[in-house]
């Protein structure tokens, strides 16, 4: 903290590098996080390839053998929830708005924020590395379930042992970064604002954290005690040797699935943001929402097991997890229901931002709505390890992962970089992104129903999808897959034009009223010149006799 | 909380909103994720345990002199962890330190004694993979052996800082960590060494 006396005096390497700042380090996990964006994409299309012309070579890649293939899904899966959507959802979006929404200079431990992304970075290069050794990257699909990922199984080689180290360094990066956010939420923040004053965003962030720290510990412990039998010869889940591989299965999951609520709930948060500010109206029933975030949060432990319908549960089991994990719609439905509430009657701006966030909501419906054939065991014994899940997920997570965090990367892109993003180009990737996310995925429910399964690598191998329609849908969801990765062109050429053509958009150019927007775009070392208080809920927009149709939560009256 | 203590938490910049020290709220929340990996742990093992009733001939063989040694020892360098605590808090840092140096040597002697088991069980043809038991006991004892040592590395760290009467608050962040460790071994104890 003493560190911001020395703001001018910093070097290049204190500055951008090794920084303490949490808007650098935000930006640090952000642009790490394109990075492995487009590397998971890149394995996307070697994927989408080798389904629509299987055997041939790939422009790119070249011949790809079946073992390669498992590899390439197993990264692909892997890069995209634990080094894209982590990164860009948790780190960069809770790093930077964290302690400017709260009105503080820094997070509460800034050298222990720095060790998190430089542990990070050191996870990323493990796992980058497990491209290159003998036997080639992990190759047990992205959930390493034994003895998939055994050393008997997967050759012994070194890519499963690589994964798991990497893994470990994320998680370690993460738990860090999450004692952080707890802790500077509850303790920094400024005069005046209390819990229920915070943005909806911080709540968000808060509650993720803490489901991710209490939900990742039996991972990894199960971790460990895969690195053993692979290494040491233990038999933790193997059963010749008294193990039970469903034991991993459990521990994944028992993270995994809260997993998939930690990446939504900031998600959700910075829906909130824009679509209050871009619908001039306050949020719907903000307390509910906080109320619901936190019970999604506890819900969220106790749904793990309908990914064992299929593997294996005792019939007893089945039926309380298939309620709970039916029940825990509700909440998640209190929270969709409370942002079209918002939207109701209100004056609608159409920027980049605010079609992003109707974009996600629109296409989270469809991958909520899908999840309910997977809770109930009857449809899920039919539909278990199709494209119909693969769809599902998908619909679930690329709103989220992709529209969520473009919403926010344009919305507060203004108080990152201090420049004003162009608003043809951001709509056009919208509509690219929007149009071609469709194209790819709507035809997996078909293809899912149809009876393919995933992780196949040769669809041709099967009688029963050797046809005309299933090459005729993989040909279209491969199509999308090319609009899907030229649509974020556009944002690359906006990222880069206007950085460069630097036009200062001011302090408050969405006219919002969270205490970021009432400092300098970017904020300067330590965030706010003086310390802002904070006098007013963060939703204050349209109220009747007030002079402005907003006030900032530090206006007084 | 004394003032002593709150001095070196205490600047402008940190508003203890909670008016609970954000070292110490850091701290428990770093605790409630180590609960959870050794929460996990304990109950697969719980669970496997109650499968497999054969396991107890295996238990018999750690049920011996050195465990309980060690367990009297553990609790013996909590103690001194409380009793440096209560030094800084009656403003004695250099007393503290010292304390902090017994606890220190008590967690030497722990791993020393733990050495001496695994040597013994080792020799004895009782290696991580001969059964599922001994799996778990190298799992669950290792990985608490590897928070000793961590918390160990931090005493050291801390003692230093305090003896130059640096960071004082930091000695009950360290004195909490070393209890979470000890907890742990209270509950490791009877599950690997007397359930015979």
């Amino acid at each position: 903290m003493s560190d911001s006396a020395h703001a001018s005096s910093q070097s290049f390497i204190t500055k951008y590098i090794f920084s303490t700042d949490h808007k650098v380090i935000a930006k640090q996990y952000m642009f790490t996080g394109f990075f492995m964006a487009l590397l998971g994409g890149f394995l996307a299309y070697v994927i989408r390839m080798q389904l629509t012309y299987p055997g041939e070579s790939i422009p790119g890649y070249g011949a790809i053998n079946f073992l390669q293939y498992n590899s390439v899904v197993t990264m692909h899966g892997t890069i995209m929830i634990f080094w894209v959507a982590m990164p860009l959802l948790l780190a960069a979006l809770g790093n930077f708005l964290i302690p400017l929404m709260i009105g503080a200079r820094d997070m509460a431990f800034p050298k222990l924020n720095m060790l998190s992304y430089w542990i990070f970075f050191l996870s990323v290069v493990v796992l980058i590395a497990s491209f290159f050794v003998p036997g080639g990257a992990a190759n047990g699909g992205w959930t390493t379930y034994p003895p998939l990922s055994s050393a008997k199984y997967s050759g012994g080689q070194w890519g499963v042992t690589l994964w798991l180290i990497a893994v470990a360094l994320e998680f370690a990066a993460f738990l860090l970064g999450g004692i952080n956010f707890v802790t500077t939420a509850l303790n920094m923040r400024a005069p005046g604002m209390k819990l229920f004053d915070m943005p909806i965003m911080v709540w968000m962030q808060v509650v993720a954290s803490v489901v991710f720290m209490l939900s990742v510990g039996p991972l990894i412990a199960g971790a460990i005690m895969l690195l053993l039998d692979r290494t040491v010869g233990t038999g933790f889940y193997d059963p010749a040797q008294g193990g039970d591989p469903m034991l991993f299965q459990h521990l994944f999951w028992f993270f995994g699935h809260p997993e998939v609520y930690v990446i939504m709930l900031p998600a959700f948060g910075a829906l909130a943001e824009v679509l209050t500010v871009f619908s001039r109206k306050t949020i719907f029933g903000y307390k509910m929402i906080v109320y619901a975030t936190i019970a999604t949060g506890g819900m969220s432990f106790l749904v793990w097991a309908h990914h064992q319908f299929v593997a294996g549960i005792d019939p007893r089991l089945a039926t309380p997890f298939s309620i709970t994990t039916i029940l825990i719609s509700v909440p998640v439905a209190v929270t969709t229901f409370s942002f079209m509430a918002t939207l109701w009657k209100g004056k609608i701006r159409f920027t980049t931002p605010m079609c992003f966030a109707l974009g996600t909501i629109s296409l989270f419906l469809l991958g909520g709505v899908t999840g309910i054939h997977h809770g109930a065991p009857a449809s899920d014994m039919f539909l278990h390890d199709t494209y119909f899940v693969v769809a599902h997920f998908h619909y679930a997570l690329i709103p989220q992962v992709f529209f969520a965090f473009f919403a926010a990367f344009y919305f507060w892109f203004p108080k990152m970089f201090g420049a004003m993003f162009n608003e043809v180009l951001g709509k056009l990737h919208f509509l690219g992104t929007f149009l071609f996310m469709n194209v790819t995925f709507l035809p997996m429910f078909v293809l899912g129903f149809m009876g393919h399964q995933r992780r196949i690598a040769n669809p041709q191998m099967f009688d029963t999808l050797r046809n005309a329609q299933v090459e005729h849908l993989h040909f279209i969801a491969t199509i999308g897959a090319f609009g899907l990765l030229l649509s974020q062109v556009p944002l690359l050429i906006n990222l880069v034009v206007s950085l460069i053509k630097r036009k200062a958009p001011g302090n408050n150019p969405w006219q919002a009223n969270t205490l970021e927007w009432t400092t300098s775009s970017p904020p300067g070392h330590g965030n706010f010149e003086t310390q802002p208080t904070v006098y007013r809920g963060p939703y204050e927009y349209s109220v009747p006799g007030a002079a402005q149709d907003f006030i900032p939560q530090n206006v007084k009256q | 909380m004394n003032q002593a203590v709150n001095v070196g938490t205490h600047s402008k910049e940190n508003f203890e909103t909670l008016g609970i020290p954000t070292g110490r709220l850091a701290m428990w929340w770093f605790l409630a994720s180590e609960i959870v990996i050794f929460g996990g742990l304990i109950c697969i093992f719980l669970l496997m345990r109650w499968r497999h009733p054969e396991w107890h001939a295996e238990a018999e063989h750690t049920l011996n002199f050195a465990g309980g040694f060690n367990t009297l020892v553990l609790l013996t360098s909590s103690l001194s962890a409380v009793l440096a605590h209560d030094a800084i808090e009656k403003g004695l840092p250099k007393k503290a330190a010292s304390y902090l140096g017994y606890t220190l040597l008590g967690g030497i002697l722990f791993l020393g004694v733990k050495s001496y088991e695994y040597a013994h069980e080792i020799g004895a043809g009782f290696v991580p993979a001969k059964s599922m038991f001994w799996s778990f006991y190298y799992l669950m004892t290792g990985l608490h052996a590897v928070h000793v040592i961590a918390g160990m590395i931090a005493i050291f760290v801390v003692m230093l800082g305090v003896r130059k009467g640096q960071n004082l608050q930091r000695v009950e962040l360290v004195g909490i960590y070393w209890h979470f460790v000890d907890v742990i071994w209270i509950f490791l104890f009877p599950l690997l060494y007397l359930s015979a």
